[in-house]
This record gives structure tokens, C-alpha cells and sequence, in this order.
């Protein structure tokens, strides 16, 4: 049935030991009257027919269609390395690393990770991985927050509206207020931002590249952040940072976002992996698990969990963060992903995003009636004005097995005309001729 | 072991990205928004990757290779098949849900999301369930924005949380960053929450009150349902943390009890591999005045019996991006439904067994501050052996030595020099025995050679490792 080994036999024999005469016995310290009064669930399985449901459920995944779409999550080439690594029972059966004699494999990779995200970022401290990028977002929030002694944030719409979502609802219990300021042509409204700081302000959160694909520089915001003793929380896309400048070398202070995009599958959601960067001095005000490096009573070097006496299991309520449970195995793999493309060759990869996007906006600008509306650079993804509703046409296309692009009406709700296109490294130039085709045909015929 | 960095050569190249077939342009990317340097990964070929981390990976002990007691965290068995089933929806796009007309194309996986909270439903007792947060504790900050929200709409602004002194610390933690001052109740002569110290504490300010069940200590408390009764009539509501449902799958079921709101970890009672430390699911289960409130979005049923994703915007918002762990929901899903009703009964009986074996045999040789029918795990005290100068700590860092991860040594808080076992139904009598007879062994040195123990452990790649100069230091990350 399940996977408990012993036998009728064995069960006699460790009921005798204990002293009781049968197993419900063991249970009669639970009143009779809180007993459950249903359980109704079908008998067991044997793997072959679960592998059947398995197999009918996944087959109406959408995993047939070719995906133009991202929403902070990006269908990325992912090499056979990273799966089997990571397959590694001692790696993925392990849990967190409390007694690090015994977990110098996770604790070591997790430095390796810590290492090559702060690198990626810019930025010089990173904890083991949060959860995911709306709730790293929400974290970076809660630190400005403990940092500055502030309660006042600044969030720029051009931030992914999920993970708004998710920072209004962390914060709602411990902001003053969360001020949201529009975008301008698909960018960030600098001089709304600027004007909406104040001595009052905690943080300004902002994203690069932004939801609509527009890549900018947000030195100069960072600047004027400072000027008012408030922080800049650059929200990053770790694929675009191959090529985009870093939010260390803007002059951020916190960097936090959405891993996926290193190595993890797209899996319906998750698990994927949030990560957070920041500067040394603040590392005592980060959440969650650190590890750092020591020796032991030889002088060997080796990892440990660190800096605890900030989390829960100590501090209880006082504690930085909730956070217990992160996302390490997906951390794993973000850092299995870096090493196995390496500095040239991640370099490389986000080289190769652009211009597949760079090709895609000029042949889908190219159809009648279609622009591409960013007013500046992008990355991997931009906004398309399309004559007419996008939802409908995007509707219209997935027959033909294509995601054109996510249709901006449903979060920002005066933008009905445009969609979000994204083009990976993994859209062939045939996939985005095609889509300009479709297109072209739904739009005009 | 080096680093992966370490094993750095300038110029190497590991694995080739996807071939250009478009023009290159990349040389019109503007100078002022790229970066200055690249980020300065490892350069190494793909075996020196590969055996870096295969090697890397046998520096760990894990369930897969050794009996990994650790108590309050269940950790059983990870069935094989549940990997392979969750990689059939490795290339599914949680966005195509969202698309005008996505919904057709994702049926499976919606089935799969709303099917689960169904299962859940029914075996906790609750009426509802949302899958996603995203871990435990993100859970039990979920079910407190919920309790938030249930009193903000009765127009009471409720300032107080209780909890045990025996709660994990993460009851009182999600309950701060929802907001609420915390009242911690200690723990009774018998083992559980002092009843009158909490009748006490109970008044009009307070909004719930966070129960483990099993608690910490492995017993189940006889006065649960009058603790919730006494929430109810002061207008508070009452937690759950699942942390410990492994005991009493089938048996008793929280939403029966009185329980508003809970959470269970899929990572500990549904047979998830918990990767080094997460990814876990924390699923949150509510009863029918708190549906209300529930994350968006919500996948639903339809009369036509398709699946579709709605907003509820009557909720807490959104507490992650998407429909939660959705990898780890697929493994839990395949651990329910291939195990049934009597399988995880089986589950529970099993696992109260094994805890209560391990118990009755090591009573002897360690106090057991709490001598009475244990649940999933059973928590003992080396305070016998502290009086020698030989500690939880020795004695966990031995039993490495001897091939076994050690217990949950100095938890729950309220007992002085605690080792907590918690064995789970996957283990046989014959694994059990091996730890048993070590353990008698430690207790043993611990008269006799009690250098061996402080010397612990000696077969691992570093010894003991200096925490203190790790906090001082403060290198986390490679310069």
C-alpha cells in the first residue's frame, strides 16, 4: 500500500516492547469525541496507474504551445546538467542544513550560489533564496523598512502587477502607505518618482527591465533617493543582467526578484526561486537563511548557517523574517545553471535574447496597423500597439499553437490595444516568422 | 573541497547555448545601460561541473542515504514516481492560464490544483483550501492576513495573537509581520499549553490563538477542542499549524475539533523531498465564514465540470505570483492519491508506532521528561548526561560518526538539553534497532569515554565548525 516496511510479525514485536496490545492503543490519549468523523478519500494505487492520470492530466498541460509570452517567467534553454544534478537524491532528500558536518554539500553550494548572485547583481551580501519574486520584493520592502525606520514605500506600476499584488499584501499590516506611480510610455515616470520622495519615504521599488520590457538606468534615481535617506529596491531579471548594467553599478542598495529564469523549469507556477542582494553593511537586516564561511577545530575551511539569531527559531516575533522553509533546491540549480554557461557563455545567452527580440520587433512592426510602442531600449520583451483589442487576437491564435504575448487590458486597463511580446533564445527565427504571419492573417483577413 | 570558482580557468566554456539564426545586433545595445563587467562566473568544462557537484552532493547525508530523525520536520520517504510525474509539467507556462481562452489549453494542471484542495479538504475537515503559499510559514502568514481580514469586516481590530512556549518560532513570527503582538502561554507540568494561564490571557482583544497539535513535545493535547471553544467565545479565531498532522491522518481531523483556519506542509506530511531546505508547499484550509477572504485567484470548477482561474477580489490579494509550488502540489497530489484512505491511515499508525518503539526503548538510558503515549515523535532530554559535561550536541554530533543524521537537538524550547526523535512510518524496525543500539552506546560513553563524544564527529569532511568566528567574519560570498 504505502511505504511502511513492517511486517505483522515486527509489529507484535514493538507493540511488546511498548507495552501495549494493540497500535489504535497507542492512540487513546485522543478523546473519543474528537475523533474524525469522515475520511473519505478512494482506495490506493499502485504507480502504474497513478503514472496513467499522471500522463492524461499533463496532456492537457499547454506544454504543445509556443510560448511569446513571460510575465516574469521565461521559457529559457535549460541544460541536461542542471536536471541531473540536481536529481541528486543527497542533494534534493537533504533538508536544511542544521548540522553542517553533515551538510557541507548543500551549505557549500549555497556559498557557491550567495557568490554568484551577488556577482550577477552587483551587489555584495545575499542570503539562501526566498520563496519567489513578489515575495522577495515584499522582503526587500520589510528590510528598507527595518533599515530606515520608515513605513512609507514608493512603487512604480511599471513593477510586475503580481508581484505589486503580492508587496501591497505583505505590507498592509505594517505600512503607512504604499504610494503607486504610474508609468510613462511604457518606462518609469523619473520625474514622478523623484517627486513623490520624501524624508518619509523607506524605499523607492522599481524594476529593470520593467513588465512592458523597457530597459533603464536608474543611477541618477538612486541618487536622489539617497539625498532623502531612502533606498533604491531594483527588482532584476537574472537572464537580462548578461548585458543589462547591474543594480550595483546603479547604485542600488537592494536587489531582489525571480530566479526561474536560472535554470528552473516553468512547471505551472513553481517552485521556482526569489532572491535577494544587498550591500554589507545591511546584511544584518536580510531575511532568511545566510551561509558563511568558518573552519573547524583543525583549520579546515567549511560552511555554516549563519547570523541565526535573526531568524524565527530564535528570535520568534523579533525575528527579520517569518521565512523558514526557502527555496534551496531551485537556488541550486540557478548556481548549477551560471557555472554550467559560465561567464562567457551567459554573456552569450543574454546577447542572444536581445537580438531574437530585437529580429521579432522588426518583423511584427513591420505588419500594418502594428507598432512597437516602448519609447526607449528593450531586452527580451516589448509592448506591440495593435489595431484593434489584443485579448481577441491573442485568443484567436492559440488554436494555432501560439501565445502571441500577454494582453496588457487586464492590469492596466487603458492600455486594451497592446500586448507584451517576449522572444527567448529558444524562439527560432521560423517560430517568430510564423507568429508575424498569424498575426498579419488575424489582424487583416 | 575548492570552490566551483576555484576550479576556474579564464577562456574555458562549459555547455553551448542555442545557435544564432537571426542577424547579430547585439553591438546596438546603448553603452549606457550595459553593464560594465561581466558577472564573473565560474569558466569550467562540463564534467569538471559535473563532478563538482557530484561530488559536493556526497558530502550531504540524506534520507536517501541515511535514517534522518529530525524531529518536527517528517522526514519520510520521497517516492521516486513522484518525480517523474511532476516532470511531465515541466514545460507548462502558468501564463497560458491567464490568456483570453488559456483556461482549455491547461485543464490538466487546473484539475490537479482544485483536485488537491479537495483532498486536503476532506482530510484536515476544512471546507477550503488554497494552495498557494509557498512554505509552511508562509502558511501560517496566510492564515493570519485571513483571521485579519474575518475580524477587519466585522469592524474589530483585534491587537493579540497567542501562541504556546512551545511553538515552532515561526507561529509567533508570521503572526508579527501580520501585524499582531504576541502573547506567549507557558507550557503545563502535563505537557501542553497551562489551560488557566490562557483562559487568562483570553479577552476581546485577542484574534486567534496558534495550536500545534501534536505539539512540539509529540503528545496530543486531551483539552484542544475546550482551547477552542474558549477562542470561539471571546469572538477569537483558532490556528492550526500542520507541522504535525503525520500523527493523525484518518484519526482526527483539525476542521472536527474546532480549528478556523491551518496549514499543512506537503514537504513533511504528504511525501515531498525537501531539497536541502525548500522548496515545501504550505496549503492553507479554511472553514466556511473565511472563504471569503482566500488569495486570488481560485481555481474553480464549473457546472460543465471545466476548470477555470477567477479572481477574488474580495481576498487578501495575492500572497505569490502564481498557483503556488505547483511541482511539489503534483508530488502530494500522486502521495494521497496513490496511498488512498487506508494508506495513510497506515501513514499515522506507523509512524505513532515506530516514535513510541524508539521511546520505550531508550527510556532507560535518557530522561524523558514527559513519560507518557507519545504521537510521530517523542522528545527526551540529556540532562542526565549534561551533569557529566556531555550534551544534546555531543551526542547528535556521535551519532553522525555512527551514519545517523542526528534529531532536532535544543527544540522544542521548553525542555533543557532536548533531542527530538522523530522517526516517520518509512523506517523499519531494523533501522530503528541500529539507532537504538547506538544511541544506548552514546549514553554509555558518556559515563565511560566521554572524550569520544566531545571529539564527535571525526568521519566527516570538516569537524566541528566555528559559528562564532562564522558571524564575525561575515564571508558570505566568495571575494
Amino acid at each position: 500500500m504505502g511505504y511502511s516496511p513492517n511486517t505483522p510479525e515486527e509489529i507484535r514485536e514493538m507493540l511488546a516492547a511498548i507495552g501495549a496490545g494493540s497500535v489504535e492503543e497507542l492512540f487513546s490519549s485522543i478523546p473519543r469525541e474528537l475523533r474524525a468523523k469522515s475520511f473519505d478519500l478512494p482506495p490506493g494505487l499502485s504507480e502504474f496507474e497513478l503514472m496513467g492520470i499522471m500522463r492524461e492530466k499533463a496532456s492537457t498541460g499547454g506544454c504543445g504551445i509556443t510560448p511569446f509570452i513571460g510575465g516574469g517567467l521565461y521559457d529559457h534553454f535549460i541544460p541536461a546538467a542542471v536536471d541531473h544534478l540536481s536529481s541528486r537524491a543527497e542533494f534534493y532528500t537533504a533538508y536544511t542544513p542544521y548540522q553542517p558536518e553533515c551538510s557541507q554539500g548543500t551549505l557549500q553550494a549555497l556559498f557557491e550560489y550567495q557568490t554568484a548572485i551577488c556577482r550577477l547583481t552587483g551587489m555584495e551580501a545575499s542570503n539562501a533564496s526566498l520563496y519567489d519574486g513578489g515575495t522577495a520584493v515584499a522582503e526587500a520592502a520589510l528590510m528598507a523598512f527595518r533599515i530606515t525606520g520608515r513605513h512609507q514605500v514608493v512603487l512604480d506600476e511599471s513593477v510586475n502587477p503580481f508581484y505589486r499584488e503580492v508587496v501591497r499584501g505583505y505590507l498592509a499590516s505594517v505600512a503607512e502607505q504604499v504610494v503607486e506611480v504610474a508609468p510613462l510610455g511604457y518606462g518609469s515616470d523619473f520625474d514622478m518618482l523623484s517627486g513623490t520622495v520624501t524624508g518619509e519615504t523607506a524605499a523607492i521599488i522599481v524594476q529593470n527591465p520593467n513588465f512592458f520590457g523597457t530597459v533603464e538606468d536608474f543611477a541618477a534615481l538612486a541618487e536622489k533617493a539617497h539625498q532623502h535617506g531612502a533606498l533604491l529596491i531594483v527588482c532584476s531579471y537574472p537572464v537580462a543582467l548578461g548585458l543589462v548594467k547591474s543594480p550595483g553599478e546603479m547604485g542600488a542598495d537592494i536587489a531582489a526578484g525571480e530566479g526561474q529564469s536560472l535554470g528552473n523549469h516553468l512547471s505551472f507556477g513553481g517552485p521556482y526561486f526569489g532572491f535577494i542582494t544587498t550591500l554589507k553593511k545591511y546584511i544584518r537586516n536580510l531575511p532568511g537563511r545566510i551561509v558563511g564561511e568558518t573552519i573547524d577545530k583543525d583549520g579546515q575551511r567549511g560552511y555554516v548557517l549563519t547570523l541565526q539569531a535573526r531568524e524565527q527559531h530564535i528570535k520568534r516575533q523579533k525575528a527579520t523574517s517569518n521565512i523558514c522553509s526557502n527555496q534551496s533546491l531551485c537556488a541550486l540549480r540557478g548556481m548549477i545553471f551560471t557555472a554550467a554557461l559560465g561567464r562567457k557563455g551567459f554573456e552569450e545567452l543574454a546577447a542572444l535574447n536581445y537580438d531574437k527580440a530585437e529580429y521579432a520587433r522588426g518583423v511584427l512592426s513591420a505588419i500594418d496597423g502594428v507598432s512597437v510602442i516602448n519609447a526607449g531600449t528593450t531586452f527580451n520583451e516589448f509592448v506591440l500597439s495593435l489595431p484593434k483589442p489584443a485579448a481577441p487576437v491573442v485568443e484567436r491564435l492559440l488554436p494555432f499553437g501560439v501565445a502571441a504575448g500577454l494582453p496588457l487590458g487586464s492590469y492596466y486597463p487603458e492600455m486594451e490595444n497592446t500586448l507584451v511580446v517576449t522572444v527567448t533564445e529558444k524562439r527560432t527565427k521560423t517560430e517568430i516568422d510564423r507568429l508575424a504571419s498569424l498575426l498579419q492573417e488575424a489582424l487583416w483577413s | 573541497m575548492e570552490l566551483i570558482y576555484e576550479k576556474s580557468v579564464p577562456g574555458r566554456t562549459g555547455v553551448r547555448i542555442p545557435v544564432a539564426d537571426i542577424p547579430r545586433t547585439t553591438g546596438g545595445f546603448p553603452a549606457g545601460l550595459r553593464r560594465f563587467e561581466p558577472a564573473a562566473f565560474p569558466e569550467v568544462s562540463e564534467l569538471d561541473l559535473v563532478r563538482h557537484y557530484t561530488n559536493l552532493s556526497r558530502r550531504n547525508f540524506s534520507v536517501d542515504t541515511n535514517f534522518y530523525p529530525l524531529g518536527s520536520c517528517t522526514m519520510k520517504y520521497n517516492a521516486k514516481v513522484m518525480e517523474n510525474a511532476a516532470a511531465l509539467f515541466a514545460g507548462c507556462h502558468p501564463v497560458v492560464a491567464l490568456l483570453p481562452g488559456g483556461e482549455k489549453l491547461v485543464q490538466g494542471p487546473l484539475s490537479l490544483v482544485w483536485e488537491l484542495e479537495r483532498q486536503l479538504a476532506e482530510i484536515t475537515g476544512m471546507d477550503e483550501v488554497t494552495t498557494q503559499p509557498l512554505a509552511g510559514a508562509h502558511g501560517e502568514m496566510t492564515g493570519i492576513m485571513l483571521i485579519a481580514a474575518y475580524h477587519k469586516a466585522r469592524g474589530q481590530k483585534r491587537k493579540y495573537v497567542i501562541v504556546p512556549d512551545s511553538s515552532h518560532g515561526t507561529n509567533p513570527a508570521s503572526a508579527a509581520m501580520a501585524g499582531y503582538e504576541i502573547v506567549t502561554i507557558p507550557t503545563a507540568p502535563y505537557g501542553d499549553m497551562d489551560l488557566d494561564a490562557y483562559r487568562a490571557a483570553m479577552n476581546d482583544q485577542v484574534a486567534a490563538v496558534m495550536m500545534t497539535c501534536p505539539n512540539t513535545l509529540g503528545l496530543f493535547n486531551p483539552y484542544i477542542a475546550e482551547i477552542c471553544r474558549i477562542a470561539h467565545e471571546a469572538g477569537a479565531l483558532t490556528y492550526y499549524d500542520g507541522a504535525n498532522l503525520n500523527a493523525i491522518l484518518g484519526k482526527v481531523r483539525p476542521g472536527d475539533v474546532g480549528f478556523d483556519v491551518i496549514h499543512v506542509n506537503l514537504h513533511k506530511t504528504f511525501g515531498t523531498p525537501h531539497g536541502g531546505g525548500g522548496p515545501g508547499s504550505g496549503p492553507v484550509g479554511v472553514r466556511a465564514g473565511l472563504i471569503p477572504y482566500l488569495p486570488t485567484p481560485r481555481v474553480v470548477k464549473k457546472d460543465d465540470g471545466s476548470f477555470a482561474v477567477e479572481a477574488h477580489p474580495e481576498g487578501i490579494g495575492r500572497v505569490s505570483d502564481f498557483f503556488g509550488n505547483f511541482g511539489i502540489m503534483v508530488r502530494a497530489f500522486g502521495y494521497i492519491t496513490l496511498l488512498g484512505r487506508e494508506g495513510l491511515i497506515e501513514v499515522s499508525e506507523q509512524a505513532v508506532l515506530n516514535a513510541n518503539y524508539l521511546m520505550a526503548r531508550l527510556k532507560e538510558e535518557y530522561d524523558l521528561p514527559f513519560d507518557q503515549t507519545c504521537m510521530h515523535e517523542c522528545v527526551f532530554s540529556a540532562a542526565r548526561q549534561a551533569k557529566e559535561g556531555i550534551h544534546a550536541i555531543d551526542i547528535a554530533k556521535y551519532l553522525i560518526d555512527r551514519g545517523f543524521h542526528p534529531p532536532t537537538v535544543y527544540f522544542p524550547l521548553n525542555v533543557k538539553e532536548a533531542i527530538m526523535i522523530e522517526p516517520t512510518e518509512t523506517e523499519s524496525k531494523q533501522t530503528l534497532d541500529s539507532f537504538i543500539a547506538v544511541m544506548i552506546e552514546a549514553a554509555r560513553c558518556a559515563k565511560e569515554s566521554p572524550q569520544e563524544l566531545k571529539d564527535a564527529p571525526i568521519t566527516t569532511p570538516v569537524g566541528r565548525l566555528d559559528e562564532t568566528r562564522a558571524a564575525r567574519a561575515l564571508q558570505v560570498c566568495c571575494e
